[in-house]
């Protein structure tokens, strides 16, 4: 009897872990699909927007295309332009697995890109990695101490993230334009540093497109943050807390430790945008210098659905509309705002998947979620 | 005359079917009970007649006339109304405005209020709703909302009434009321329709019942022509013992001592200066109608509340901060809410298994989670304790109530605890899974371990314990042997003074 339950119980694993996989699987195609849906629809909606401003779609989502994928040079640019956006993306993703809206990565780039340069000033005779790493981790540790403030105002006042966080924004993009300014003024009009020194410059992968191993990192670091949210029992807290606050609580969580972890390594992330930023672009900090890559972070956690490899698929998706989006306006001479349309399209329509879901329902009646069978 | 016929109703969401090939026949004037386990397809059945679901196929006849229900609206119509298990009430608004709301009396465009307080003061009068109709949702009584439930759909002309599990949330006493109510109903002329899984309660109120089981009417009865057992077999689909067997016990030093405890809540007092000790081999149970202290005092005793003053030991021991201390030194916890507590819902069965155990060896190791030790644990739990999902992978929302709960008192007494905190341990939950439940809780008795039972549900109350405590506003009233009567115990509850000695 005994014997016999065990190997029907060792059946019933074996299938459903089976069964699991294809259910995983499936659920990733659904979610990809429905992407893939609201981008041609973004695209098609966009289209439309030209034809009647008279532009010529054609050409333009052509030049669009070729901008984006068309050759090496215009894989590198998308693939710089996704890099910063992947950690932004990060750092969103993560503290929203803890059940938190991290609305302060722009902020929390700015101090990591300003560190990152003042310590890359000083990192002259060190070997290449020291001098690339210690920058970089520089920048990871004033945005994980910048970000950890909303999580510690939060645990301590019960002061709301979202607010805290958007106004830490403006307090991080003048306070480091104030420092470097009065501070760590390079000669010269605009409110910059000096020069970080050659050793800590990021390598160019490929000579002149400007792309470094940064997006490596950032690929990288999609896998660790999987295997964080799969594999650790920190990160098993994280989203006990983010899923259910009193059970996580009761199963000896301090939530309030977590809400202050999970916003300072939502920082950490978007520190590490900046630093990458600075060691391979800029190559010094720069008052003012992000075009948002912050709040496209956002977007980017939106789209991606809070998963690790989804935020890689977004931001190199938001990648490729920005630069194809250069070539668009290049060559087809359609204004780089419409970009910005289509961006917005993309997330509205990805960011309101209940009402996506309701036009694929709308085809198919009677499909009920099961919600209340019991 | 038919109230209402339900003809070969079925129901599927995705590939589960919530109700295959129903028949179901209502009298006028009867009042008739919906009898089964969680999941069985009661809840879903009486949505369909209430429009909120859509049948996959069946027709429906009210009065003896085929009609079509596609929205509440149809059902209301139809003279139906339905008191669901979560009342669907605005807690700012006083009473007259939730019954009225969206079917509001006006005069020259103006709201007519005072009209609108008579007819419902005139309603509550003749069926004995007792409730002021200008108090606010939010200051009544759960019985007292339920009422204002009953008179919402009695407000918009309801003839046959469908009544979701409404004793889950009531005290004995409004239990009774609320069948004095149903009587009344019943009296002149409406049909009511009684869901529940409880026996008692169905050979208590109801003329017929119709029992259902996966889905499936098993059949339907004159409730005078069977009895407890009978249901419960065709229910369950095997024989249930009612009652468990409680053999005398060792009893030996106390494994938990809780001393002057006070605990305060946001409204001021919750829990004043309780003491008492739980022995190894001994239930001890606390009775009350919830809400006079017990989720504060099991909170404190869990370390989720700021306690004043007072102390609470284990083996003599005094105990840390946090539930994490506690569970170090070997309590286990079954939540009253669970929820809200118990489980993550999102998370899978295997995940949910390890609540509490998450950085504890086996289940993980300088913090990473050793996920083939974690699948085996949860493989094994799954089939000893059986618990019936689809996979150790499935999110627990998925599972049944009664398999939810299995889940939640597998967790904690496979962990070899020395003192069980159960809480509500059958809210619920069905038959089996209560007969189950609490023949772990004996079993935990029997090896030596103490166990303090907080419970709303007196049957089970008196049915485990060896001693009864009665809380009553915070704090115990009374000390009873575990033979006391039902309705002595009921008035303690319900705070009536204990008479001296």
């Amino acid at each position: 009897m005994t014997q016999k339950n065990d190997l029907t119980s060792v059946t019933a694993g074996a299938r459903s872990r089976s069964s699991r996989l294809s259910g995983k699987v499936r659920a990733a195609l659904t979610e990809l699909g429905f992407s893939a849906f609201a981008i041609t629809l973004a695209l098609v909606i966009s289209a439309l927007l030209m034809i009647t401003l008279g532009y010529d779609v054609g050409l333009a989502y052509q030049s669009m295309f070729r901008g984006a994928f068309g050759s090496l040079r215009g894989v590198s640019q998308t693939l710089l332009r996704a890099t910063p956006l992947l950690f932004t993306g990060f750092a969103v993703a993560i503290a929203f697995r803890a059940g938190l809206f991290n609305i302060g990565a722009e902020g929390q780039l700015y101090w990591g890109a300003l560190a990152c340069a003042l310590v890359a000033l000083t990192v002259e005779g060190l070997p290449k990695t020291i001098a690339v790493a210690l920058p970089l981790l520089a920048a990871g540790l004033a945005g994980f101490l910048w970000g950890a403030v909303p999580g510690i105002l939060k645990a301590r006042t019960g002061a709301h993230e979202v607010i805290t966080s958007i106004m830490l924004n403006s307090i991080a993009i003048f306070a480091t334009t104030h420092i470097t300014s009065r501070y760590f003024m390079a000669p010269g009009a605009v409110d910059q540093t000096e020069r970080i020194v050659a050793a800590a410059v990021m390598p160019q992968i490929i000579p002149g497109t400007g792309l470094t191993a940064g997006i490596f990192l950032g690929i990288a670091m999609a896998a660790l943050v999987a295997w964080f949210f799969g594999h650790t029992a920190l990160g098993y807290d994280f989203q006990a807390v983010g899923r259910n606050v009193d059970a996580a609580e009761y199963g000896g969580v301090s939530s309030k430790r977590i809400q202050v972890l999970a916003m300072g390594f939502g920082g950490m992330m978007a520190g590490v945008a900046g630093g990458i930023v600075v060691l391979s672009l800029l190559n010094r900090f720069v008052a003012n210098f992000s075009p948002g890559y912050g709040f496209t972070g956002i977007a980017v956690a939106v789209l991606g659905r809070g998963n690790p490899w989804g935020v890689v698929l977004a931001a190199l998706l938001f990648g490729a509309l920005d630069s194809g989006g250069m070539s668009m306006q290049l060559f087809a001479r359609i204004p780089s705002d419409l970009t910005i349309v289509v961006q917005g399209l993309v997330i509205i329509l990805v960011a309101a998947p209940a009402a996506l879901r309701a036009m694929v329902r709308w085809r198919k009646p009677n499909k009920v979620e099961p919600v209340d069978v019991a | 005359m038919r109230a209402v016929e339900l003809h070969d109703i079925t129901k599927r969401f995705g590939t589960l079917a919530a109700n295959k090939a129903v028949h179901l026949t209502v009298e006028r004037g009867e009042v008739h009970s919906l009898l089964g386990e969680n999941g069985a397809g009661k809840t879903t059945l009486m949505k369909i007649l209430f429009g909120l679901y859509q049948a996959d196929s069946g027709s429906i006849r009210v009065n003896e006339r085929p009609v079509a229900i596609r929205r509440p609206d149809d059902a209301i119509t139809l003279g139906i109304g339905m008191v669901h298990q979560h009342f669907m009430l605005v807690p700012r608004l006083t009473v007259t405005e939730n019954v009225i709301a969206g079917s509001e009396v006006a005069r020259h465009g103006f709201l007519d209020m005072a009209t609108a307080v008579e007819d419902i003061a005139k309603l509550a009068e003749r069926y004995r709703l007792r409730v002021a109709p200008r108090a606010r949702v939010e200051n009544i009584s759960v019985g007292q909302q339920q009422r204002v439930e009953i008179l919402k759909a009695l407000y918009r002309k309801a003839d046959l009434l469908i009544l979701d599990e409404p004793t889950a949330v009531l005290t004995p006493q409004e239990t009774d009321d609320l069948f004095e109510i149903i009587r009344r109903l019943k009296g002149d002329g409406k049909t009511v329709i009684f869901i529940t899984h409880k026996l008692r309660e169905t050979m208590a109120i109801s003329d017929r019942v119709t029992v259902l089981r996966d889905g499936a009417v098993v059949d339907t009865l004159y409730t005078a022509e069977t009895g407890p057992a009978e249901l419960a077999r065709r229910m369950v689909g095997r024989d249930v013992l009612l009652r468990v067997e409680r053999p005398p016990s060792e009893i030996g030093k106390p494994l938990l001592e809780v001393c002057d405890l006070s605990v305060a809540s946001r409204y001021g007092t919750a829990v004043e200066s309780v003491s008492f000790a739980v022995h190894a081999g001994e239930i001890l149970g606390i009775a009350g109608v919830e809400g006079n202290g017990q989720l504060e005092l099991e909170e404190a005793i869990l370390g989720l509340r700021k306690t004043p003053s007072g102390t609470i030991k284990v083996r003599s021991l005094e105990l840390g901060s946090g539930p994490d201390a506690r569970r170090s030194v070997g309590m286990a916890h079954i939540p009253s809410d669970r929820l809200r507590r118990g489980v993550v819902p999102d998370f899978s069965v295997a995940w949910n298994l390890i609540l509490g155990s998450q950085w504890r060896r086996p289940f993980s190791r300088r913090g990473a989670l050793l996920r083939n030790e974690i699948a085996d644990y949860a493989r094994r739990v799954v089939s000893q304790y059986g618990i019936r999902c689809e996979s150790i992978e499935a999110p627990v929302g998925s599972l049944s109530g009664g398999n939810q709960q299995k889940l939640v008192v597998a967790r904690e007494l496979s962990r070899d605890p020395d003192v069980v905190i159960a809480c509500q341990p059958t809210r619920g939950v069905d038959v089996g899974a209560i007969e189950y439940i609490h023949n772990q809780l004996l079993a935990m008795r029997a090896a030596g371990k103490a166990v303090l039972l907080i419970s709303a549900e007196l049957d089970e109350v008196r049915a485990l314990s060896d001693r009864i405590l009665v809380m009553y506003e915070g704090k115990i009233v009374a000390e009873r042997k575990s033979d006391a009567g039902e309705s002595e115990l009921g008035l303690l509850m319900a705070g009536h003074r204990a008479e001296a000695g």
